[in-house]
């Protein structure tokens, strides 16, 4: 499904020119399940940022389905995203004035689904993620890993293609963080996407069956096996 | 989702956008208060032009101003005593044109006939002197008696008669004074105006509503009758029905005339024939009253008039606003300069800060709007939300500010300050003419003359629905403007931003 062919990202710092990616090389299967780790700084942003059509690539190609985001117009280029791909953030980035349930509509908007079926959905999507009473709040009024599920439940309402998480349990204590992941690989079992996750988590990590690592813009993947689940500390 | 939302926003910060909405309120409050004040000014200083011309008089034309030749002296009274023997009374009794210039009646016909004139008529302005008095001979002591003596004295004698003017001290000789000598005089003027009985609702009567009696019919041209000015009436003890006397003829006083603002155009009206006679003046005239057809191109009339009947100075209201002084005209230039520009300066500033709190809104916005562009929402959806709420702010504003400039208007209509307003002369049209502010003689008579006229008014702001309707646009305007500010930010965010850990 994916297919990210000599991928490269410079940023320009005034007279400085910053790598974030090196030419990377990716491909990744409908239903895969890739954990990005890497030091601070390695590009694990900028990837996720590529894959999710949220910036383009200084060079290469990426190919979502056989169309080359990086050559998309930028109209075409938010449909894509407003369709296919639910986005996770580690600082949840929900609107702070909406309620849960209108914050999972504002992923339905772009789709033209008529309000009716936007609050149905958006009220099973809360439900899926165990806050259906709290359909009604404020994020404000949610705790860190209750704003998480909202936010997770946004990304799914519409039922995309692909679910990118950068560092989802980066903001959350030790306790949320099982409980997020949990639902996060549930519902990924569940709907049978792409699932892409940046953490620092090394427990995390350990239980993926694919894992690559970003080294100054460099791309490296190791396969676990067995896939699943996590092998026993020795 | 897209009124959900702007609710959401609006309420949930409530206080900035309060910030943003007075401060528009402000400035639309200004310009409604400024404009009515001076939507009020003008009035007022239509009122006054009014009371000088009479409803529906567009322009008026008079004699050109002639240059006095080389040698010639200007034409002024002169009144001519005999030296007859001292302490005899002698008197004399003038009906003088004011100002010295006429013209033809036949011009009335050759302005009536230019393109673009409605309706033209003629009058004649008049001034009656009575000057009654006597002289006394300045007394000529020689040798040392008591230097300098004013004429006090002597002048207590002469004076006898009430005399305004007092006596003034003679000539005197080396090492000789003269005493006393002296005038008493009595003088008595009053304006008449020959109005056009034929053409009852053009010219100065209609500045005047009569309180007794009737008008002039218009078959009376040739009818012995006048009509008299309230307070003269009221001064002289004149009545609907009594005799008034000019010159030796009688005429019957079948109506009394109150102006209805501030002082009549003359004191005694006549029929313009019966002023023409009495004057020995016939078929002159002093004034030509036009009426435009169309109130919109009286500047184009007035050059047409101009070159077409020769020897012709026409004045427009216009040309009469110049000459208004007085703190109408103060409060009339400050309202239309300061007032203005004032306003607008606020406007213009709470616009700008409107803009700068969206466009900073915005900035910290960033995370949300870069969030809502990675879930597939486009530029423009979230450039309308942004102006959506702008708007909103401005409408908001605007509400509130007509509600403060309605209140403002109303409190300065209520209070109502009184403005006075002093009409200078213009060019030989009211009675400037060859003497112009120089026949302090006329001045010195009650009522006086055109010239110098002053008239009170009191204040009023009233809203138009245009000024309301431009507050409307202002604030629709000014919450665009806010909104653009935000827009061009939101525009340009990238979706990536949304990723970053940092704001
Ligand atoms: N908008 C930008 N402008 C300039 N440089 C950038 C920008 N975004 C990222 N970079 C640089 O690109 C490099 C990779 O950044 P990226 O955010 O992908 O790292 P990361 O692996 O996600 O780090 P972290 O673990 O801290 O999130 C870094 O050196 C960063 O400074
Ligand atoms: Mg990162």
């Amino acid at each position: 499904m994916y297919e990210l062919i000599g991928v490269t990202k410079q940023y320009r710092r005034g007279q400085t020119r910053v790598d974030a990616l090196a030419g990377v090389d990716l491909t990744l299967d409908q239903g895969d399940r890739l954990v990005i780790q890497g030091p601070t700084g390695g590009g694990k942003s900028t990837l996720l940022q590529m894959l999710g059509g949220l910036d383009r690539p200084t060079s290469g190609r990426v190919l979502l389905d056989g169309i080359d985001l990086a050559a998309l117009s930028e109209r075409r280029l938010t449909a894509v995203r407003g369709q296919n791909i639910g986005f996770v953030f580690q600082s949840f980035n929900l609107i702070p004035t909406l309620t849960a349930q209108e914050n999972v509509e504002t992923a339905l908007v772009p789709l033209g689904i008529r309000p009716a079926e936007r609050r149905g959905r958006a009220a099973e999507a809360l439900e899926s993620v165990g806050l259906g009473e709290r359909r009604g709040h404020l994020p404000s009024e949610l705790s860190g890993g209750q704003q998480q599920r909202v936010a997770i439940a946004r990304a799914l309402v519409k039922r995309p293609k692909v679910l990118l998480a950068d560092e989802p349990t980066g903001n959350l204590d030790e306790s949320m963080r099982d409980e997020i992941v949990d639902v996060l690989e549930g519902l990924w079992k569940e709907h049978g996407l792409t699932f892409v996750m940046v953490t620092h988590d090394s427990a995390i990590a350990r239980r993926a069956p694919r894992l690559a690592t970003i080294r100054k813009g460099r791309i490296t993947i190791k396969e676990n096996r067995p896939a699943a689940p996590a092998p026993v500390e020795a | 989702m897209f009124f959900t939302y702007l609710r959401r926003e609006l309420r949930r910060r409530r206080k900035a956008a309060l910030v943003v909405a007075s401060g528009l309120a402000l400035g639309i409050a200004l310009v409604i208060v400024v404009n009515s004040v001076s939507t009020g000014m003008s009035r007022a200083q239509g009122k006054v032009l009014e009371s000088l011309y009479g409803l529906g008089t567009d322009l008026t034309v008079t004699k050109a101003q002639e240059r006095p030749e080389d040698g010639s002296r200007p034409q002024r009274p002169r009144f001519e005593f005999q030296g007859k023997e001292e302490g005899e009374e002698q008197s004399s009794d003038r009906l003088m044109v004011q100002g010295f210039q006429t013209l033809a009646d036949s011009t009335v016909a050759s302005v009536a006939g230019q393109p673009g004139v409605d309706r033209a008529v003629g009058g004649l302005s008049l001034v009656n002197l009575k000057i009654n008095g006597e002289f006394e001979r300045g007394r000529i002591q020689r040798g040392q008696t008591q230097q300098g003596q004013p004429g006090g004295e002597n002048g207590q004698n002469g004076g006898a008669q009430n005399g305004q003017n007092g006596g003034a001290g003679g000539g005197s000789g080396p090492g000789d004074t003269v005493t006393g000598g002296g005038a008493a005089f009595d003088v008595d003027s009053f304006t008449l105006y020959g109005t056009d009985v034929t053409a009852p609702d053009l010219g100065p009567l209609t500045t005047s509503t009569v309180s007794r009696g009737r008008t002039f019919k218009t078959s009376e041209t040739d009818a012995k009758v006048a009509v008299v000015d309230s307070a003269y009436a009221q001064e002289q003890g004149l009545d609907v029905g009594d005799e008034l006397t000019v010159k030796g003829i009688e005429f019957e006083i079948v109506g009394i005339a109150t102006a209805d603002r501030g002082q009549s155009a003359a004191q005694v009206y006549l029929p313009l024939k019966q002023a023409q006679t009495l004057s020995s003046s016939a078929s002159k005239i002093t004034t030509i009253y036009v009426k435009a057809t169309d109130s919109t191109r009286i500047d184009a009339l007035k050059t047409a008039i101009q070159k077409n009947v020769t020897g012709t100075t026409v004045t427009t209201s216009a040309d009469l606003a110049r000459t208004v002084s007085g703190s109408l005209d103060t409060a009339a230039d400050l309202a239309s300069n300061v007032g203005r520009w004032l306003s607008y300066a606020v406007l213009l500033a709470a616009v700008l800060v409107a803009g700068l709190l969206t466009s900073s809104a915005v900035t910290r916005r960033v995370r949300e709007f870069g969030t809502l562009k990675a879930l597939g929402w486009t530029s423009g959806r979230v450039t309308r939300q942004v102006v959506g709420e702008a708007l909103v702010n401005g409408v908001v504003g605007g509400a509130l500010g007509i509600a403060i400039g309605l209140v403002g208007a109303y409190a300065v209509t209520v209070a109502g300050p009184t403005l006075t307003a002093e009409l200078g002369s213009v060019g030989g049209a009211f009675g400037g003419g060859g003497g112009g502010r120089g026949g302090t003689v006329f001045g010195g008579g009650p009522g006086g003359t055109a010239t110098g006229r002053t008239v009170d008014i009191a204040l009023t702001a009233p809203v138009g629905i245009t000024t309301v309707g431009l507050a409307v646009l202002l604030a629709l305007g000014g919450g665009l403007v806010a909104g653009a500010f935000g827009a061009w930010r939101a525009s340009r965010l990238r979706p990536a931003d949304a990723l970053r850990r940092v704001e």
